[in-house]
């Protein structure tokens, strides 16, 4: 079987921080790593791969320094890469994002199922996995946990819902869209993983290869604009004490009584 | 651009019935679309059982200008609304009076109806109504048919969706077949003065940062908005609506995805973490699983429910529907009381709408504390019990 992880580098989000005096991002420094929505994704294939055999071609679209993330996923587990870098994706948004990914889909050829992180931790839209199924007119599961059967024709996966779990049967192709499981551990992959990963295809395409389809890509080609980013509002100063515990309760239940809510 | 590809069609006709504009027709063996009256909805294309039909689009409305209203998707769980429908209504009157323009809600399902006086009560003045028993359980195919066809015929110029895991699965899926923007996971919505355009205010990078955001050139200008963020009106049975109904049938072949089981994460009348009016949320600083025990009769005393910090799930002290935070709900109680958690920025994101923050924690140093508005140093375990006796004695 084919499958196609789609991956994104992501600024390491619990590193950033913002400078309390001027508000904005702290971005030096702040470590790249795989997205770990992705990197849960990347595991399951790899795991359905013991199962079915075939082949995994991991998928990002980015800027060059991207393949870092790709040469992580080649040492996991992956077969292949493809990096989509082109001065012209610049400033995709989801929209742009899932059109140049589906031109990259339709290139490659056939497939059976495509596995997403269920979002990227820097922008946390969740779309761009429902987008490029729609664009490539297959259907999609989203907030999946884990692939429970699969075989030449479907895939049965549990998902979450706002209220529990499903289990959803679908035929393929499809696409699956993975929340991570509180259990998983990211697999470290060893020496000569890291070093057999540098033998395996990394390559780059840019718009050239996709087809030129004037204003689709990148800035032009996004729908939506962001016009301003700023720091989040603060919450007003609070009170902090630091008291032995009888007279902290004694000021909390104060607290309470001032605030109407005993 | 639509395309037929003739080899692959087997001239069934489903897209032939299902055409809203009637612009498809079977001539000679031969599948033809009539350009002129076709209006691109994309219905044909997810219904077509061997995908022959495909559209290619920009993301771009040729004219913006006859769109109108603002439509609100009506999302039902277990057979009752869900609570961001009606944030979604206070927030959608706000921004259809500044436009003046209607607000509309948007119900599909099967046995709609009996939920359009309760969507009238809190403020929806026309109500689009498709009702059908291949709407009974929510599927991302059927769904976006419905309303990719519903788009396509009253043109709506603003549409709100809760980002509930049916929102944030559906309104993608929609963008994409009708190439629209979609801003995701919205905390704040309002008109801009200058060109009446929808400003959408979201947070990113784990909440480090907010971005506002806005959608020129494609209509409706789409968002998916967080629940438990905006306020609802207070229903008033008073008010007026009128009700639109289409017939939209999906044939059942074109639902892709099968539910073989459902299985419920929480007990019956369970009330979930981001729907309590007090929060009490536990984390690493708890200790062990069985501390929770007090949180659960702290929570008895204040009327409140039970929460818990990322790493308790991953602990598996507790399951994940009740985690607070980016990665689990975001709640926005009168009260919530952080017992044991650093504060870490994702988690912060989770509950930066409470009224009040209390945060207990031994660390001075816990960043909990800067968003705290009474904060207590000291050890949970000794403040607690003692706080849980106080209150009693009331």
């Amino acid at each position: 079987m084919n499958f196609i992880v789609c991956v994104k580098q992501v600024p390491d989000t619990t590193e950033v921080e913002v400078d309390r005096e001027s508000g904005t991002i702290i971005r030096e420094g702040v470590p790249s790593i795989l997205n770990p929505f992705d990197e849960f994704a990347l595991n399951e294939a790899i795991r359905v791969k013991e199962k079915t055999g075939g082949r995994i071609t991991v998928l990002s679209m980015g800027p060059p320094q991207a393949q870092e993330a790709l040469r992580k996923c080649l040492a996991i587990g992956a077969d292949e890469a493809i990096l989509l870098t082109d001065q012209a994706f610049a400033g995709s948004d989801t929209w742009a994002t899932s059109f140049t990914l589906a031109r990259a889909v339709e290139k490659l050829g056939k497939y059976d199922l495509i596995f997403c992180g269920q979002q990227a931790t820097d922008g946390d839209t969740a779309q761009v996995g429902p987008e490029l199924a729609r664009q490539l007119n297959i259907p999609q599961m989203t907030y999946v946990e884990s692939i429970e059967e699969i075989d030449d024709g479907s895939v049965i996966c549990k998902k979450e819902t706002d209220g529990g779990y499903q289990r959803v049967k679908s035929g393929l192709p499809a696409l699956l869209a993975f929340i991570s499981t509180p259990a998983f551990e990211p697999k470290i992959p060893s020496i000569m993983e890291v070093m057999g990963a540098k033998s395996k295809t990394l390559s780059q395409w840019g718009i050239d290869d996709l087809g030129d389809e004037d204003g689709d890509y990148g800035l032009d080609g996004s729908p939506t604009q962001v016009i301003r980013v700023y720091s989040p509002p603060q919450r007003g100063e609070g009170v902090i004490i630091e008291e032995p515990p009888e007279v902290a309760v004694d000021k909390l239940i104060e607290y309470l009584e001032s605030e109407g809510i005993i | 651009m639509i395309k037929v590809d003739q080899e692959k069609c087997t001239t069934c006709g489903i897209c032939v019935d299902i055409c809203p504009v009637s612009a498809i027709e079977i001539s000679e063996g031969v599948i033809s679309i009539d350009r002129g009256s076709c209006t691109l909805c994309g219905v044909c294309v997810s219904v077509c059982p061997v995908n022959a039909i495909s559209i290619k689009r920009k993301a771009k409305t040729e004219d913006t200008s006859g769109y109108k209203n603002v439509w609100v998707f009506t999302e039902v769980a277990s057979g009752t609304l869900k609570p961001v429908v009606f944030e979604l209504l206070g927030k959608g009157r706000e921004l259809a009076d500044k436009l003046d323009q209607k607000l509309c809600a948007v119900i599909i399902g099967s046995g709609a109806d009996k939920f359009i006086d309760e969507l009238g009560a809190y403020g929806a003045e026309l109500i689009y109504m498709v009702d059908d028993p291949i709407y009974e359980n929510y599927s991302t195919d059927a769904y976006t048919s419905a309303i990719s066809q519903l788009i396509t015929e009253f043109k709506p110029n603003i549409f709100l969706y809760g980002a509930t895991h049916v929102g944030r699965d559906l309104a993608p899926s929609v963008a994409s077949n009708l190439g629209l923007g979609l801003t995701a996971d919205c905390t704040d919505l309002s008109i801009e003065e200058e060109d009446n355009l929808l400003l959408q205010t979201r947070p990113a990078f784990g909440g480090n940062v907010m971005a506002d955001i806005i959608c020129p050139n494609t209509r409706p200008q789409m968002a998916t908005v967080r629940p438990n963020v905006m306020e609802p009106l207070a229903p008033d049975e008073n008010r007026e609506y009128e009700v639109i109904e289409r017939k939209i049938s999906i044939p059942s072949r074109s639902v892709r995805t099968k539910i073989l089981e459902t299985i419920s994460g929480r007990e019956e009348h369970e009330v979930g973490v981001e729907e309590g009016d007090c929060v009490i949320s536990g984390g690493r600083g708890m200790g062990s699983a069985d501390k929770f025990e007090v949180l659960d009769e702290l929570a008895g005393l204040l009327s409140g429910v039970v929460g818990c910090s990322r790493p308790i799930v991953e602990l598996g002290w507790i399951p994940k529907s009740r985690q607070v935070g980016q990665s689990g709900k975001t709640v926005s109680p009168r009260l919530y009381i952080a017992c044991g958690i650093s504060g870490a920025i994702q988690h912060q994101v989770g509950i930066r709408n409470s009224d009040i923050i209390i945060a207990i924690n031994k660390d001075p140093k816990a960043p909990i504390f800067d968003i705290a508005d009474f904060g207590v140093v000291g050890d949970l375990h000794q403040i607690i019990p003692r706080l849980i006796d106080r209150l009693k004695k009331r």
